[in-house]
């Protein structure tokens, strides 16, 4: 009982980080139809940059660092769209294919600053007693990871529906020549985007640490699972990334457990099976 | 001219081994190899329209399934590649049945998370891939008794399958059947409406790219006589679309002068740096941001200002 309850919370705390990679990317893909291969190196990014702040201050909280990295990460994404990104609006492939060299030059530069070797990030020393429940022994760290990803959806999706920022994302997502005719700065949106979710998978990767730890090679593990929720939820779709990444997170963490070598066949039959019978995804309204 | 031109470059390819070095003569061989490779990807991108980011998926997994043949289950030469070339072409055949559920960006997600898949599969069944170790000591074929352990017969070898494979996909793109996967590409709708069926016609140019990839990875492992997980990267796919789309997709030669292009970067930039991976991004940067068509049809378009566009 106890597998299965540890497991369960196992699999919900990865999926609270999937969605904290995800969810930029399903936003960034729906306002600008960009595939943004650079997502997983922005979150390796944010694990070393915490690894890096953590371990050299060791009084700071995960909190105040995971803030930092997720500003210090969408300000090189910023960078990234503005000098790279929007000088390629009319050519599509061009784009995906400048954010997978970037997705390269950013890892090869993490393993020249970092070496090899992965780095453990520590657990909150606050959050390092387990919780007692019921009788059963709970990570507590892991528990606030899921509260996290609970956090930042309702954030998020009260940014996308009840702000005039969000009215004019939405507007974008639906309609960009529209909404550029009715006067919307959509091109700053891009950025604003861009930057927004660059900066969540870079707090994501902070708060992924403790689990994850710094490695070389992350950020090729983190993006196909992304690529895979945003598949499975449908392009686009907030709810759609956030019920993918608990999908995946429980298929992930029960595959690795049960049947350890078929972990990565086991994690893309659902993805099969959704493209077979919803090509656009569970909550997908966009063709990609 | 143009022929004669053609004829020089031909005779020039096949006589490389009388006038060079062993070195050069390898470097031609891998050289041939990522040229098949690169042009069996540009039946999809530039052809088909269809811009695939695991087409390392069927280098890597014809290359495992003849290693593993060979060195494992005492499987001859022959049937090895047999079983590994049908192999890798079925299993094209499933991967287009999934991939082209999509278009567009969707289709390369979908090929970059397979291929992803395969990558981490060939890493952790350590007991059947070696994992990380990859699998080494394995050996060339002897086709007809002749040894292709020396530098040059290799190349010779290499060569022949190499220009098969050039007139096959020549063939395949200036037929009708070609003619009809740009038509898709460019018009599905008309197409379709014209009774064309543009699923079908894309699902047979993948797996025929995949045959193609396949041929080019029995190719490779023959000749690194070696295999590791690497080879099924999605460094190993970019680096194939990054030839594609630098010596011009959608053009005849220009994959392989990419392709030509990219090794040779590799080759002496790795002498002076470590950092390929690095170089290899910020090439992707120059070349979309710079170089958008590409080498081939840049060049071509500049010795035919004066007779206008083809």
């Amino acid at each position: 009982m106890q597998f299965w309850i540890i497991q369960g919370l196992n699999s919900l705390s990865l999926g609270g980080l999937l969605f904290l990679l995800s969810s930029g990317f399903s936003l960034i893909f729906g306002l600008m139809r960009l595939a943004n291969l650079t997502h997983g190196a922005f979150f390796m990014l944010g694990t070393y940059f915490g690894a890096t702040a953590m371990r050299a201050y060791s009084g700071l909280s995960i909190w105040t660092v995971a803030l930092g990295a997720g500003v210090a990460v969408a300000a090189i994404g910023g960078l990234f769209e503005r000098l790279v990104l929007s000088k390629l609006k009319t050519n599509p492939l061009g784009q995906v294919l400048v954010t997978l060299g970037m997705s390269f030059i950013i890892s090869d530069a993490c393993l020249v600053l970092w070496g090899g070797d992965s780095i453990p990030v520590p657990t909150p020393q606050n959050l390092q007693s387990p919780t007692r429940f019921f009788g059963f022994v709970f990570p507590t760290y892991r528990l606030v990871l899921v509260g996290c990803a609970i956090a930042a959806a309702i954030a998020l999706y009260f940014l996308l529906e009840r702000t005039r920022l969000g009215a004019m994302i939405r507007a974008g997502v639906d309609d960009r020549q529209m909404a550029r005719a009715v006067g919307i700065p959509v091109s700053n949106l891009f950025t604003i985007v861009f930057c927004l979710g660059a900066g969540i998978a870079g707090a994501g990767g902070v708060l992924g640490g403790p689990i994850l730890s710094a490695y070389p090679g992350l950020d090729g593990d983190m993006l196909p699972l992304a690529l895979i929720v945003v598949i499975l939820g449908g392009i686009g779709s907030l709810l759609g990334a956030f019920i993918g990444s608990f999908i995946v997170g429980f298929i992930y963490t029960f595959g690795t457990a049960l049947f350890p070598e078929l972990a990565y066949i086991i994690l893309f039959l659902p993805m099969i099976l959704v493209l077979a019978f919803r090509p656009q995804g569970l909550l997908g309204r966009l063709g990609a | 001219m143009k022929w004669i031109a053609a004829a020089l470059f031909a005779a020039m390819l096949a006589l490389l081994p009388s006038f060079a070095g062993d070195f050069y003569i390898n470097l031609a061989s891998q050289i041939v190899i990522a040229a098949i490779f690169a042009l069996s990807l540009n039946l999809l991108v530039g052809f088909g329209g269809m811009t695939s980011l695991g087409h390392a998926s069927f280098l890597g997994v014809a290359a495992y399934i003849s290693a593993l043949l060979t060195s494992r289950y005492g499987f001859g030469h022959g049937p090895a590649a047999i079983v590994s070339i049908v192999g890798t072409t079925a299993m094209a055949a499933v991967f287009g049945i999934i991939a082209l559920r999509a278009s567009g960006l969707g289709f390369l997600m979908i090929t970059l998370a397979l291929s992803q898949v395969l990558w981490g599969l060939a890493y952790r069944m350590s007991n059947v891939t070696n994992g990380d170790n990859g699998i080494a000591g394995l050996t060339r074929p002897m086709p007809f008794g002749i040894s292709l352990d020396s530098a040059a017969s290799f190349y010779w070898f290499a060569l022949a399958v190499g220009s098969v494979a050039f007139l096959m996909m020549t063939t395949f793109v200036s037929s009708s059947f070609g003619s009809s996967l740009t038509g898709v590409r460019d018009q599905p709708r008309r197409m379709a409406a014209l009774g064309f069926n543009p699923w079908m016609i894309r699902w047979i140019t993948f797996i025929y790219a995949g045959f193609w990839g396949g041929v080019s990875g029995l190719l490779y492992v023959y000749y690194n006589k070696y295999i590791h997980p690497t080879s099924l990267s999605t460094t190993s796919s970019a680096e194939a679309l990054l030839g594609v789309i630098a010596g011009g997709s959608g053009t005849l030669t220009g994959p392989a002068v990419g392709a030509t292009l990219v090794l040779l970067l590799k080759n002496y930039a790795s002498a002076y740096v470590e950092r390929w991976n690095m170089l290899l991004g910020l090439v992707f940067l120059f070349i979309v941001l710079v170089m958008p068509t590409g080498i081939v049809p840049g060049l071509s378009k500049l010795l035919n200002r004066r007779g206008g566009p083809r």
